[in-house]
């Protein structure tokens, strides 16, 4: 009788203030793609547009936190996830959202939506629907608990390749010999 | 005989006088640094170099050998340490390698390379540090300066024109610029001068060859920190 095939490994992904370099990067793993079928199924991602996360194995968190939305996400992604894990630099360490952390958030939102060159009556956008931007972006690090960090802009497809083959086999994923950039 | 002491159960000869680091290099085992210069006396501020002489915690770059010693450098313990000085390092200023020109022949991130620095760990600071473009052909960036001296005392010593200071104390210590406006346009600094080219990290930078050398193809992309510095120093 033949043994019944592994349960395959649910992997949800999410891009909070990110530029989905960090998920193009993912798909760059090419051909990998069918081997990774082959071991895990998507839950909530933009490649599936499933909207909530459900119960997972792993996380794959792109971008860093920079509005109360992003919060929500970032915490319904820990609360489903087994491990967390931050993919690229603005998840890493807030990346380049985070080069506003030095200017007053009100004087950034004057400088876009009501100084601008070619602006006439410009103001501040103010839906209620809109998520409120936070004073400043945030590494996720600094809101939950990350198990892992694949640094990177963005991390190449074979480092995303290694740690995830390194994850899903049970060893401790290690970013060497010239996989581990910052840049 | 040549008097010696253990480095990781390694025979390291050395003569009177040579610290723990330069007997260490030149007998080919690497001890990282990023505030030690050849041409300048031990500076002992970025303590990377730590290393356990004698049970005790010490900077290999400004501690004499001692015969017998034996001293621990590439462990689990000593090497942790170094991992923790770099990401406090990384967190205090405002570290974006994406978009900092000196990505990839930075010595600070070729060290976080090197000791597989994977997360900041503590929490950023993200202070505000105003970059300084006066001067024609050179771009100050302070938001990546680790407090090296290295540019100070090389404007000192060997520029002989005292263009750069460190102030304030702790959380408040900052590089200034020795001008009466503060900026380097209004100082004798040249691009020529020693001070301009010693920079470890993405503060003092040329203008006009930034990306002169692509991103990939950078010193630190194609060898490791370890190397450099060992071939450096044989």
């Amino acid at each position: 009788m033949n043994s019944p095939a592994p349960r395959k490994l649910r992997v949800a992904t999410a891009s909070l203030a990110g530029c989905f370099g960090c998920h193009m990067s993912f798909l760059d793993i090419d051909e990998h793609l069918f081997e990774l079928v082959e071991l895990i199924e998507f839950d909530r991602s933009p490649l599936t547009d499933i909207k909530d996360v459900g119960p997972c194995d792993i996380g794959l968190i792109e971008g860093g936190v920079c509005n109360a939305e992003n919060v929500h996400v970032l915490r319904e992604f820990r609360r489903n996830c087994k491990t967390l894990i931050a993919l690229g630099a603005c998840a890493v360490n807030g990346g380049l959202p985070a080069q506003r952390n030095h200017i007053p958030l009100a004087e950034c939102l004057r400088e876009v939506y009501q100084f601008r060159d070619g602006v006439a009556n410009g103001q501040i956008p103010n839906d209620p629907e809109l998520p409120l931007p936070l004073d400043k972006v945030r590494p996720i690090h600094e809101v939950v608990r990350v198990d892992y960090f694949i640094p990177g802009c963005p991390p190449s497809g074979p480092a995303i390749w290694k740690f995830l083959t390194d994850l899903l086999a049970g060893r401790t994923p290690r970013l060497s010999g010239g996989l581990l950039h910052y840049d | 005989m040549t008097k010696q002491f253990l480095l990781d159960g390694q025979p390291v000869p050395f003569d009177d006088g040579q610290t723990i680091l330069e007997a260490a290099r030149k007998a080919g085992h690497y001890i990282p640094s990023l505030c030690w210069h050849k041409d300048f006396p031990p500076h002992g501020s970025c303590k990377l170099c730590v290393v356990k002489a004698a049970g005790r915690h010490v900077s290999a770059c400004a501690t004499p050998a001692k015969e017998g010693w034996e001293v621990e450098s590439n462990t689990p313990e000593i090497n942790g340490e170094r991992r923790g000085l770099l990401q406090m390092l990384f967190v205090e200023g405002n570290h974006f390698c994406p978009s900092c020109e000196k990505s990839g022949n930075c010595e600070l991130q070729a060290l976080a390379y090197e000791y597989e620095v994977l997360t900041p760990r503590f929490r950023h600071f993200f202070p505000d540090r105003p970059v300084d473009a006066s001067h024609p052909d050179v771009l100050l960036d302070f938001n990546r300066c680790i407090f090296c001296e290295l540019c100070v005392r090389a404007s000192r010593e060997i520029d002989g024109k005292s263009v750069f200071a460190l102030t304030g104390r702790g959380i408040g210590k900052h590089l200034v610029v020795n001008a009466e406006s503060g900026r380097l346009g209004d100082t004798d600094f040249a691009a020529t001068d020693a001070a301009a080219h010693i920079c470890p990290v993405g503060v003092i930078l040329p203008k006009g060859t930034g990306f002169a050398v692509p991103i990939g193809k950078r010193s630190f992309d194609i060898t490791t920190i370890r190397s450099k510095t060992l071939k450096e120093s044989s």
